[in-house]
């Protein structure tokens, strides 16, 4: 009788290689995804040493970093940046000489690569996956060993087809409790990254479990390991089970036939059998969750929205307050901001449109704000939505409806905020400058961004009704 | 990679928490297709007082004379000390070729982002994580400018140049091998390439799905 292991251990054991000469562990990788920022200097590399590409069909790549969100019809032509233009096409160029598969500026299912690995079942339970792109945690909820690396890591997975990679400690975020109607998997992340901070799960595959996780879909657990790396885990996981299955399946690179069968009947094996041992473990019931809003500049400097800004604790937390041009003790919803986001790899998914859509609907965006834009995760995203007319209730609403991309998650695309923005952001990250120089960044869910937009200040999703 | 052996030179302390790797390097500057070039640009948000732009000459911008490394006497530092969860955020490798370019090679602080870390590790860059008082009367030690520190790797011991406490540091036996010696980690690895092919191997039989080819399925339009 095997000792019992988590799911993390099973993934890790499946693909360990070996130890090198140095005593560091190799660990195999079954897909690698690319994009354009962080994958030049990686073949670069590879050129240069004249080293030949372990595994074509590993590799898959998309543009999603640098694209514009508007003229796309323009293909490349409607680039205007000089240095984004060569990276896309560098990626084109890198795609086109080792005959990897790379759904490019012009691709119907061109999209955020986190998206787009998912939902064309690129990225399949039980394997090892990684990407240049610290959101690639967003993977484990398929119960995927997913992680984001560095570019020279990516040459040494494109030149070796493995990863340096020791054993990580274990670390289970038990979550319970049926979350208010309203009350999203963003706010169940935010509220935990406020509770063990933005380094709590250094060092720790980061497994979210227990009813509230199992009764989640697979949208909202992509959301849930989407920002492990935001509570510090560079590794998020989720156990398999019918849900996936559902999920996964007729996906259009999934197994079919026997092949499925097969896979189903492995893939019953992915979760931490009962009695594994976890090195650390943190329980959160969001039965009575408010939804969340940042009010600082780190991940972890959030409030539910019937708090107040707290006093400053911290040297850090002072200079977040200057940043965000808030004070102490004022009310969550007094904030009023003139940008609202809805987009990502942590929230534009179909399901994350559709929750914006039921709170917009039959409204329109209150004054005062400036911008409201959706930017869909995927091409595939984007058409679905359309056949549901999502992209018309958005755009009756005032809403700028545009083409899929990181977008304003980041902005080194042309949508960024001007200096003293306020935006509303269904994105991951609410660093200084990251949505644009000067920009002040507030992290919400689908619901609350698109509340935001059209009350023109944070409201309590949970108190208008009708969003289930 | 450039082995590091010891190291001494200027220290200089940044005051914060959780810097953030867009903070080491701002999105703006990472449309370049090469790996150096980003030390004009390191902490550009906190050094200029205007938002950079990539076709700018970076001698003719502002620069804000209260940021640590344009106080006078700092701008030569080679030594950087920080509070906890140094580079977390965004996997950008970027952000450790910015500091090498601007000349950092050593970061000491009280933690890192596990991401950064094995860049920094993978590019020659020094990461000592050291516990948070320590780490505190290291920063007040620096604020008084002119303070020089001897990092061995070797011996790991950081010794004050100018008189003091010689402290002891711990690091990953495996990082610091490889930093010592500068080793081509792809290199490495395929010394391995019998045990890789061996591991493809047996995960063909056990999961042949994930070596479906992708080519061949390429859907209609």
């Amino acid at each position: 009788m095997n000792s019992p292991r988590t799911l993390y251990d099973k993934l890790f054991e499946s693909h360990w290689i070996g130890e090198r000469s140095d005593g560091s562990s190799l660990i195999y990788i079954d897909r690698h995804l690319l994009h354009e920022v962080t994958s030049p200097q990686a073949f670069a590399g590879l050129h240069a040493a004249g080293r030949p590409l372990w595994r074509r069909d590993a590799n898959v790549a998309t543009a999603d970093h640098n694209v514009p969100t508007t003229d796309r019809d323009r293909g490349l032509d409607g680039i205007d940046d000089a240095g984004a233009l060569i990276q896309v096409k560098t990626l084109d160029e890198n795609c086109a000489r080792h005959d990897i598969l790379h759904y490019g500026i012009d691709s119907e299912l061109q999209g955020i690569v986190h998206i787009i690995g998912p939902e064309l079942g690129l990225s399949l339970p039980g394997m090892s996956l990684v990407c240049g792109d610290s959101h690639t945690s967003t993977h484990g909820a398929l119960a995927i060993l997913a992680q984001g690396i560095g570019t020279s890591e990516v040459e040494h997975v494109l030149a070796t087809q493995s990863l340096v990679h020791n054993r990580l400690k274990n670390l289970q975020v038990h979550l319970s409790g049926t979350p208010a109607a309203g009350v999203s998997a963003k706010d169940m992340i935010l509220a935990l990254i406020r509770r063990i901070g933005t380094a709590g799960g250094s060092g720790h595959a980061m497994e979210f479990a227990g009813p509230t996780v199992e009764a989640l879909s697979i949208e909202a657990r992509m959301t849930l390991c989407n920002m492990a790396i935001e509570a510090g885990s560079r590794i998020g996981l989720v156990a398999f089970d019918a849900t996936t299955r559902d999920y996964v399946e007729h996906r259009r690179f999934a197994p079919r036939g026997e092949s499925w069968e097969r896979a189903l009947e492995y893939w019953e094996g992915l979760h931490s059998d009962a009695g594994a041992h976890f090195d650390r473990t943190v329980e959160l019931d969001v039965g009575a969750l408010p939804p969340q809003v940042s009010w600082g500049t780190s991940p972890e400097m959030v409030c539910g929205i019937d708090e107040s800004i707290p006093e400053p604790e911290s040297p850090t937390q002072e200079r977040a307050l200057e940043y965000m041009d808030l004070k102490p003790g004022a009310r969550l919803s007094d904030i009023r901001p003139n940008k609202v986001f809805i987009g990502s790899c942590t929230n534009a998914r179909i399901e994350d449109l559709r929750t914006a859509a039921e709170v917009v609907q039959g409204s329109r965006v209150a004054e005062g704000i400036d911008l409201a834009m959706v930017v869909p995760g995927s091409g595939s995203v984007d058409a679905q939505a359309r056949s549901e007319g999502l992209d018309r209730v958005f755009t009756e609403a005032g809403f700028e409806w545009r083409a899929p991309g990181c977008s304003m998650c980041l902005g080194m695309n042309p949508d960024s905020l001007a200096p003293q923005d306020r935006c509303a952001s269904t994105s991951n990250r609410n660093f200084e400058g990251r949505q644009g120089y000067g920009g002040r960044t507030h992290l919400v869910s689908p619901a609350m961004a698109a509340a935001a937009a059209i009350h023109g200040r944070f409201v309590d999703v949970r108190e208008l009704g009708g969003a289930s | 990679m450039q082995p590091f052996e010891r190291h001494e030179g200027l220290t200089a302390p940044l005051r914060q928490d959780h810097v953030d790797t867009d903070q080491i390097i701002p999105k703006q500057f990472l449309k370049s297709i090469e790996r150096s070039g980003f030390g004009a640009n390191l902490f550009d948000s906190w050094r200029y007082l205007d938002e950079g732009r990539s076709d700018q000459r970076h001698t003719q911008r502002a620069i804000n004379p209260d940021f640590i490394l344009n106080r006078p006497g700092f701008a030569e530092a080679s030594i950087l000390i920080a509070g906890v969860n140094f580079g977390c955020g965004s996997s950008r490798e970027h952000a450790v070729w910015a500091l090498l370019d601007y000349g950092i090679r050593v970061v000491i602080a009280a933690s890192f982002g596990d991401i950064f870390r094995q860049n920094a590790n993978n590019n020659g860059l020094l990461t000592i994580a050291l516990p948070e008082d320590v780490v505190q009367e290291l920063m007040q030690h620096s604020e008084a400018g002119g303070h020089r520190l001897g990092v061995d790797l070797q011996s790991c011991l950081i010794e004050e140049l100018s008189g003091g406490d010689t402290r002891e540091f711990a690091i990953d036996p495996i990082a610091r091998q490889k930093l010592l010696q500068g080793l081509d980690d792809i290199g490495l690895s395929l010394l391995e390439r019998s045990a890789i092919e061996a591991c493809e191997q047996r995960r063909c039989s056990t999961e042949p799905w994930v070596f479906a080819p992708l080519q061949d399925r390429e859907p209609s339009p």
